[in-house]
C-alpha cells in the first residue's frame, strides 16, 4: 500500500508544480520602492484605512506605539491591557504587495514591560520579533518587503508570549494585491480574543490576569474588539440594504479557534485563512488563533445581524457577540418576517401548554383570575419572548433590554406597554441606566388573550410592580394604533 | 534572659553596620533558569545584600562625590543621555518628580555598577537575586504558592503611571530584605548573559547553544511567569539603557569560609 502511495504523491506534486510556479511569479518582489516615502494611515478598530490606490511599490513608514493601559473589558469591569497603538486589537496597517515597510516600534516610557512585534506578513526570522525587541522608553526600527498579499495577524512575541497576547497584543495588517481589492461599500475590522481574569465574567471592579486559567485555556471572556459589547448598541457596525460589506476578521487568541458566523447572513465570498483562493456561499468560517479571513456579503434585508463565535456559549456567556445594523426598506420577497405562528400541541407538548388551555377555558367561562393569566403568560413567554429577553427576564446587556425590575415598564402606561409586543419597537431605549438600540419585530402572531397574559405575567414577575392587563385593553390598543404593513391580525 | 535581650538589641546594630546590608546565608535552590554549566540545583555562597534599593537621595550623594556620573557630564556610552536621571529637576537636584526616599530609577547598569564599586560592593548576581527573591515573610522558597505568584504578577502586569512608592514600605522577607517585588525592576551584575531573547520560542533551537556557551539558559519553570517577565525585561536592555521603573541595590561577597 505504501508503495502505491509514493508514486501517487509524486504525480500529485508534479501536477501541482506548474500552478504553484505560476502563482509564485505573480507574487513577491515588484522591484525597488518608487517615489517619496509614505506615512502609513493607521486606524483604530473597527475602522480600516482607505485603499492605497497605488500602482507601484513604495516605501511605507509605519510607526506603532506600545501602550500598557487600563480599559474596560465589560461594563463596570476594568483590565490592564497591553496594546499596539492604544486599542485592542491594535491599529490596522494597510500596505500594498511589493511595498518596502520601514517599521518603527516605540515602547512608551510608562510601560513596565519590554515588547516586540512578530508580523505574520513578514518574510524573515521571527517575523521581526528579534529586530524589534524594545525596552520601555526605547524604540526599534527594522525594514521588510511585503512579498505576499493577504490579511495577516501581528502580535507581541516577548516572553511570556501567552501573557503578552492574552493581554491584547495583536492586530491585523492587510497586504493588498498589486491590483487592489475590489471596491465595496463598507470595510470593517473585527478581531476576536480570549481573556483570562481572576474574577468571573462581568464581575465588577479591576480584574487581574489569571495565569492558571490561561494555561488551562479556560477564558472568562471571549470578545470581539477587546471588550464585552465593543460592537453593540451605539457602537454597532452599520450598513444599508443593497450594500457589500467586507469584514477583515482576525483571531488573536491566545488559545481559542473561532467559528465565525453572522446570524442571518451567508458569506458570498470568504478568503479562508486570509489566503488567495476564494470560497463562496459559506455559513461559518473557521479562524485559527493567529489567523485571519476576509469575508464579504451583500445586504438585502434590514435588521440587526449578530456576529458570533458559533462555539455558542462563548457568544452568550463570554461576550463573543457583535451587531451589524442594516437599515433600509424591507424586501418581503426575500424575507417575509413571521407569517404564521399558531399553537401546535403535540402529545408531549400538551402538558406544558396546559396553563394556556386552562386560561382560555376560564376566560370563556368569565372566571379568569390573575393567577390563571400569570400561569398562561409564563408558558407563552417561554415560547416567544425568552429567546431574546431570556427566561429570567434579564435580557442581554446592550443588546436585548431587561424586563426584570425594569424602570421602563414601571413608567409606561398600560397602553404604551401593550403597544410594544403588539407593534414592535425600533429605536433607542434606556432601561435601568443602560442604552439599547435594537429592533423588536411586532409579535403579530399573538392574539389579544395571549398578549394580555404575557404582560400580566411580566408585570407580576422579577421584582416588577404587579398589575393586570386584560384582553379588552389589548383589543382597544390594537384597534387604535396603526400596525406595520404585513402584520397579521 | 539578659544575654537574649542583648542579642535583640545588638542585631539591628549589626545590620546597620553594613550600611543597611543584610547577611544572606549560603544555600542551594532550584533556579527557574537552567544554566548550561550548572546541573541540578544552584548553589549560592553566603553574601550580603542591601535591605532596600538605592534611593534618589543616596544616588544624589554619589553623583555629588563623582561628578563624572552627573547627567550633564556622563559619557553617553555609559548612560543614554535622554533617559539617564531624566526625572531629576537638575543634574544635582532631585525636584518634585524624584522624592529622596524613592528608589532611584533612570540609571544605567554602568552607573549602578559604579555606585556599588564606590561602596566597595558590587551588583548582585542573578542567581543571588533570585535566591533571595524566592522568599516570602516566612519561607525561604515560596515560589510554589500560587497566591504568592499571583501577587507578584499583579505588579508586573500594571503600567507605571503612578509615582513609585518610597523604599522600605513592604514587609521584609525571611532574610530581612525588602522591596524585591512590587516596587521597581532591579539590575543584576550578569544581566547581559541572559540570552532569553524577546522571542523565547527559539529556546528549543539547539544551534543556539553552540554560540551561547555557558551563558545560555532555558527556563525550567514555564508556569513562573514572574521570573520569565523579569528575565525578558533584563534581556531587552543594553548596559547604557535606563527606564522609569528600573533601579538597583548592591551586594557584597563575604570573605571565604565566613558564614553568618
Amino acid at each position: 500500500m505504501k508503495r502505491f502511495a509514493l508514486p501517487l504523491s509524486i504525480a500529485a506534486a508534479l501536477a501541482l508544480a506548474p500552478t504553484a510556479f505560476a502563482r509564485t511569479a505573480t507574487t513577491g518582489d515588484l522591484g525597488p520602492p518608487q517615489g517619496e516615502p509614505i506615512n502609513a494611515v493607521l486606524t483604530s478598530p473597527p475602522n480600516v484605512p482607505p485603499p492605497t490606490n497605488r500602482h507601484k511599490p513604495a516605501k511605507v513608514i509605519v510607526k506603532l506605539e506600545v501602550v500598557e493601559k487600563e480599559m474596560p473589558i465589560a461594563d463596570g469591569t476594568t483590565y490592564t491591557f497591553w496594546t499596539f497603538g492604544g486599542t485592542v486589537p491594535g491599529s490596522f496597517i494597510r500596505v500594498r504587495q511589493g511595498d518596502t515597510v520601514e517599521f518603527h516600534l516605540m515602547n512608551n516610557p510608562n510601560n513596565k514591560m519590554p515588547h516586540n512585534i512578530d508580523l505574520h506578513g513578514v518574510t524573515g526570522p521571527g517575523g521581526g520579533a528579534a529586530s524589534s525587541f524594545t525596552a520601555p522608553g526605547h524604540q526599534s526600527q527594522f525594514t521588510f518587503k511585503a512579498l505576499n498579499q493577504g490579511i495577516y495577524v501581528y502580535h507581541c512575541a516577548t516572553a511570556p508570549v501567552g501573557m503578552h497576547i492574552g493581554n491584547g497584543m495583536y492586530g491585523l495588517m492587510l497586504v493588498e494585491p498589486p491590483e487592489g481589492l475590489k471596491p465595496v461599500d463598507h470595510e470593517y475590522y473585527v478581531m476576536q480574543g480570549d481573556f483570562y481574569t481572576v474574577g468571573k465574567y462581568r464581575e465588577k471592579g479591576h480584574q487581574a490576569f489569571d495565569m492558571q486559567r490561561a494555561i488551562d485555556e479556560k477564558p472568562t471572556y471571549v470578545v470581539f474588539n477587546g471588550s464585552d459589547g465593543a460592537l453593540t448598541g451605539d457602537k454597532a457596525l452599520t450598513a444599508k440594504t443593497n450594500q457589500t460589506v467586507r469584514l477583515f476578521v482576525g483571531n488573536g487568541g491566545p488559545n481559542l479557534v473561532s467559528s465565525f458566523h453572522v446570524i442571518g447572513e451567508i458569506f458570498d465570498t470568504v478568503r479562508q485563512e486570509g489566503g488567495t483562493e476564494e470560497q463562496h456561499n459559506v455559513q461559518t468560517t473557521l479562524i485559527p488563533a493567529g489567523g485571519a479571513a476576509m469575508v464579504e456579503f451583500h445586504t438585502q434585508v434590514p435588521g440587526s445581524y449578530v456576529l458570533v463565535d458559533h462555539s455558542i456559549f462563548r457568544a452568550f456567556n463570554k461576550g463573543a457577540l457583535a451587531i451589524l445594523k442594516v437599515a433600509g426598506p424591507e424586501d418581503k420577497s426575500i424575507y417575509s418576517g413571521k407569517e404564521v405562528d399558531s399553537t401546535y400541541l403535540g402529545d408531549l407538548a400538551a402538558a406544558s401548554m396546559q396553563p394556556v388551555a386552562t386560561a382560555a377555558k376560564a376566560a370563556a367561562a368569565g372566571t379568569l383570575t390573575v393567577a390563571d393569566q400569570i400561569a398562561a403568560g409564563k408558558t407563552l413567554f417561554n415560547g416567544t419572548c425568552s429567546a431574546c429577553h431570556q427566561g429570567n427576564g434579564e435580557g442581554l446587556e446592550n443588546v436585548f433590554p431587561p424586563l426584570a425590575k425594569s424602570d421602563l415598564i414601571a413608567k409606561l402606561s398600560p397602553e404604551d406597554l401593550i403597544a410594544i409586543p403588539l407593534n414592535g419597537h425600533t429605536g433607542k431605549l434606556t432601561v435601568n441606566g443602560k442604552d439599547y438600540d435594537s429592533v423588536m419585530p411586532p409579535m403579530s402572531q399573538l392574539n389579544d388573550d395571549e398578549i394580555a397574559n404575557i404582560l400580566t405575567f411580566v408585570l407580576n414577575s422579577w421584582g416588577n410592580a404587579g398589575g393586570r392587563i386584560t384582553k379588552e385593553q389589548v383589543a382597544k390598543v390594537r384597534a387604535s394604533t396603526p400596525r406595520p404593513a404585513g402584520a397579521a391580525h | 534572659m539578659r544575654s537574649l535581650l542583648l542579642a535583640i538589641v545588638l542585631l539591628p546594630a549589626v545590620a546597620r553596620a553594613g550600611s543597611d546590608y543584610v547577611q544572606v546565608p549560603a544555600g542551594t535552590y532550584r533556579s527557574a533558569l537552567q544554566y548550561e554549566d550548572v546541573k541540578g540545583d544552584t548553589r549560592v555562597a553566603a553574601f550580603e545584600l542591601m535591605k532596600t534599593p538605592v534611593t534618589n537621595a543616596e544616588f544624589l550623594e554619589f553623583v555629588r562625590a563623582h561628578p563624572q556620573w552627573q547627567r550633564d557630564r556622563v559619557a553617553s556610552v555609559y548612560a543614554e543621555t535622554a533617559n539617564y536621571l531624566s526625572h531629576w529637576s537638575a543634574p544635582l537636584q532631585l525636584g518634585d518628580e524624584a522624592k529622596p526616599q524613592q528608589p532611584v530609577t533612570h540609571v544605567s547598569w554602568f552607573a549602578a555598577t559604579a555606585y556599588c564599586e564606590a561602596q566597595h560592593a558590587r551588583l548582585p548576581l542573578w542567581a543571588e537575586w533570585e535566591y533571595v527573591a524566592a522568599a516570602d515573610a516566612t519561607r525561604r522558597d515560596a515560589r510554589n504558592d500560587p497566591a504568592w505568584r499571583e501577587s507578584i504578577l499583579g505588579w508586573y502586569a500594571k503600567p507605571s503611571t503612578t509615582p513609585v512608592a518610597d523604599v522600605g514600605q513592604s514587609p521584609a522577607n525571611v532574610y530581612g530584605v525588602q522591596d524585591l517585588h512590587g516596587l521597581v525592576w532591579e539590575w543584576v551584575e550578569d544581566f547581559a548573559s541572559m540570552l532569553v531573547t524577546g522571542d523565547d520560542r527559539s529556546q528549543s533551537d539547539a544551534n543556539r547553544l553552540k554560540f551561547c556557551g555557558a551563558g545560555s539558559l532555558t527556563t525550567q519553570d514555564r508556569d513562573n511567569f514572574a521570573v520569565l517577565m523579569r528575565v525578558a525585561m533584563l534581556s531587552s536592555l543594553e548596559a547604557a539603557n535606563s527606564t522609569s521603573n528600573l533601579g538597583f541595590r548592591c551586594a557584597r561577597s563575604l570573605p571565604d569560609g565566613e558564614s553568618p
